[in-house]
């Protein structure tokens, strides 16, 4: 068993898979470099992130693969689910052991895997795409924290940056401390330190657009009119809206900042 | 805007409700000069304490209305409280929620005030606003007022992704009963003439590319379930209309939410028929995408759906002799009709079985309904455990598996989306 030290990115990772050819490593276990040592077990490998490696995977990988299966791949990184290097390494080991394309193998452990990690990752992206909720800060920009189970952020920029072209927006994930900020010309991940100040209500209402808390209890107001009571059903709606993400949903919370 | 503004979309909000389309997909229209928004994706913002799905800001312009339909909150001789926004307001609010993230665009529909082409003249000059002087790209679906002037719904579609007019009631008794001032003809009449227009511009812009779009996500119309007494074979004999002879891209079924003591209508407190509507949902999913004719769902011999089965577990169980399949050899438009089996999952099968011979748990793990979908599964090994039931045994067998989950929730948008 070789343990593979990388990273913790994308890059690093493919350049792993690209190693454990090359070294021709039998049992692997991935390890990201900040993670605690005592998890190592055999002998160690240190993988040093290399661009033109990482392509040479990625190509193989598209030779073999429809696109929508190597961003599959891509985003079973970005689930974050326990050991998710090794799932993506089962997969792509199938991938290369034989020749035919092996994407719609549903019978195959590897394969399902990380298609339901892809799918788990692509239903969270579509949440953030419905539930991040910007608010107007009085110098023109709007805000939205999240804080999502899957690293989604990288999937969602395109989204964002085609349907709001014409103002500044940044998306902040607090779970993972960075965020994306649109300048109204491109998109960059920011990181943002956060001053005591921030946390008091009265400095956050200093900051915010006149017309933000009117906005707030207007949505909250229409939220409440379109409820039939008649028909509630508070099951389906949990299913919808999961508690986990109610307290960014601004008709979720009570009101204030 | 103040307290009168919360008032007023308090007001405005609650009497939208009832119109029960809220789909804002079908149109591609793409965020243009780096201006606010795009209608390319459907996205449901938030949803209902009910589970319906948020995805515009659906309000009438106004309640005040010069008709008086007996199912509808805002009919001239109900005693509540009236309203009317103006047209900034309505472009304020649209865009100010827009911006914010909280919804994919606007849903206007509004009373008759004065007359047809006075209150169409206003849905329209909201749609332009939006469209030529705030650069908006979102989602405009505009209801098309019964009796407006073709003029008026000409320039609508100009500016709107989708229009309704809707027809209320299945049947034309149905209507009348209920609504003297409305005529199956006025609705009629301007779809058949949005559909005309829909059609030409969509020709001539294969042509001439710069033709304008003309609502590009086309027309939809909502029936209320259950106020009157059709029955379901009348009620999707009609949708069956629309989609066939008017090109509607949706048919909506709005189970009726009794709202007045009114004689002629179901009392107050008499519960909104879900689980009917949720049918006719399953019914109309089976037409449009499933391949069935609605005479295979409903007929003379058999006018409304079972109420305790789907309609596609209801046309197995009377169609047996076309069972058992073999999924590892019949083509995809019979898998379909396996009960049990999703249009997905049939996919998955046709893909799948190109690598192996699919056993049981292959589906299983497929996401077959398998405890459903065994009995119409042909015998042939390794499908061994078919036997020769009767449709009244598979249906009983069905319904104890269906009895011991929970007890479904109906709703048609956990069906559809
Ligand atoms: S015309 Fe429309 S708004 Fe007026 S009463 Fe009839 S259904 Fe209601």
């Amino acid at each position: 068993m070789a343990t593979l030290i990388y990273d913790g990115t994308y890059q690093g990772w493919l350049t792993a898979v690209f190693d454990i050819y090359e070294y021709k490593f039998g049992d692997v276990f991935f390890s990201k470099d900040d993670a605690p040592a005592a998890v190592l077990f055999g002998s160690t490998h240190l993988v040093k992130t290399d661009e033109v490696k990482a392509k040479r995977v990625l190509n193989g990988l598209m030779q073999r693969l429809s696109t929508d299966a190597v961003k599959s791949i891509y985003k079973t990184f970005l689930s974050e689910i326990e050991r998710v290097e090794e799932v993506m390494w089962r997969f792509v080991k199938y991938v290369f052991a034989v020749q035919h394309n092996v994407e719609e193998d549903l019978s195959n452990n590897a394969v399902r895997d990380v298609r339901e990690a892809a799918k788990f990752v692509h239903r969270e992206t579509h949440r953030m795409k419905a539930f991040v909720r910007f608010k107007l800060t009085n110098d023109g920009l709007f805000y939205a924290m999240v804080e999502p189970d899957c690293n989604v952020l990288p999937l969602i920029v395109n989204h964002f940056k085609n349907r709001y072209a014409d103002q500044r927006w940044l998306i902040y994930d607090t779970k993972r401390r960075y965020g994306i900020y649109y300048d109204l010309e491109a998109v960059n991940n920011v990181q943002l330190q956060f001053s005591e100040a921030t946390g008091n209500s009265d400095a956050l209402a200093s900051i915010l657009d006149e017309r933000e808390l009117f906005f707030q209890d207007m949505w909250r107001k229409y939220f409440g009119a379109v409820n039939i009571k008649a028909r509630k059903n508070m099951r389906l709606h949990i299913q919808h809206m999961p508690k986990r993400y109610w307290k960014n949903l601004i008709e979720k919370t009570t009101g204030g900042i | 805007m103040s307290e009168r503004a919360f008032e007023k979309l308090e007001i405005l909000a609650d009497a939208a409700k009832y119109d029960v389309s809220c789909a804002s997909s079908g149109s591609k229209r793409q965020n243009k000069d780096k201006g606010l928004g795009n209608a390319s994706n459907g996205i449901c913002h938030a949803y209902t304490e009910d589970g319906r799905c948020v995805s515009l800001l659906k309000i009438l312009l106004t309640n005040h209305c010069i008709f008086d339909c007996a199912y509808c909150v805002s009919r001239k001789s109900n005693d509540i409280k009236r309203a009317a926004f103006t047209v900034e307001e309505v472009v304020d609010l649209t865009i100010s929620f827009y911006r914010r993230n909280y919804i994919e665009g606007l849903f206007l529909s509004s009373g008759i005030f004065y007359n047809a082409d006075y209150t169409m003249e206003r849905l329209v000059r909201i749609a332009k606003k939006l469209r030529l002087e705030e650069n908006f790209n979102g989602y405009i679906h505009l209801k098309a007022i019964p009796g407006a002037s073709e003029e008026l719904l000409k320039e609508a579609g100009l500016y709107a992704d989708r229009l309704s007019v809707n027809v209320e009631m299945p049947t034309e008794t149905g209507l009348k009963l209920v609504a003297p001032d409305k005529s199956h003809k006025d609705v009629i009449e301007p779809m058949k003439y949005l559909k005309k227009e829909i059609i030409g511009f969509k020709e001539e812009k294969k042509i001439i590319k710069s033709t304008p779009t003309f609502a590009p996500a086309g027309q939809s119309t909502q029936m209320v379930i259950g106020a009157t007494g059709e029955s379901d074979m009348e009620i999707l004999g009609m949708a069956n209309y629309f989609y066939k002879k008017m090109s509607l891209r949706r048919v909506y079924y709005s189970g009726y939410v009794p709202i007045s003591t009114d004689n002629r209508l179901p009392a107050i407190g008499t519960p909104v028929p879900m689980i009917r509507e949720n049918r006719l949902y399953q019914a109309d999913w089976l037409v449009r995408l499933y391949g069935f004719n609605v005479n295979e769902l409903v007929g003379f011999d058999l006018p409304n759906l079972d109420l305790e089965i789907d309609p596609k577990l209801g046309w197995a169980l009377r169609n047996l002799h076309q069972f058992p399949v073999d999924v590892n050899t019949a083509d995809l438009a019979l898998i379909k009709r396996i009960p049990g089996i999703g249009l997905l999952s049939a996919q998955k099968i046709i893909s799948a079985r190109k690598f192996k011979n699919l056993q049981p748990e292959d589906l299983q793990k497929m996401g077959v309904a398998y405890n459903r979908a065994k009995f119409f599964l042909a015998k042939s090994s390794p499908f061994a455990l078919h036997k020769d039931y009767t449709s009244e045994q598979i249906r009983q067998q069905i319904l104890t598996l269906q009895n011991s989950k929970y007890v479904a929730n109906f709703s048609p948008q956990m069906a559809l989306f």
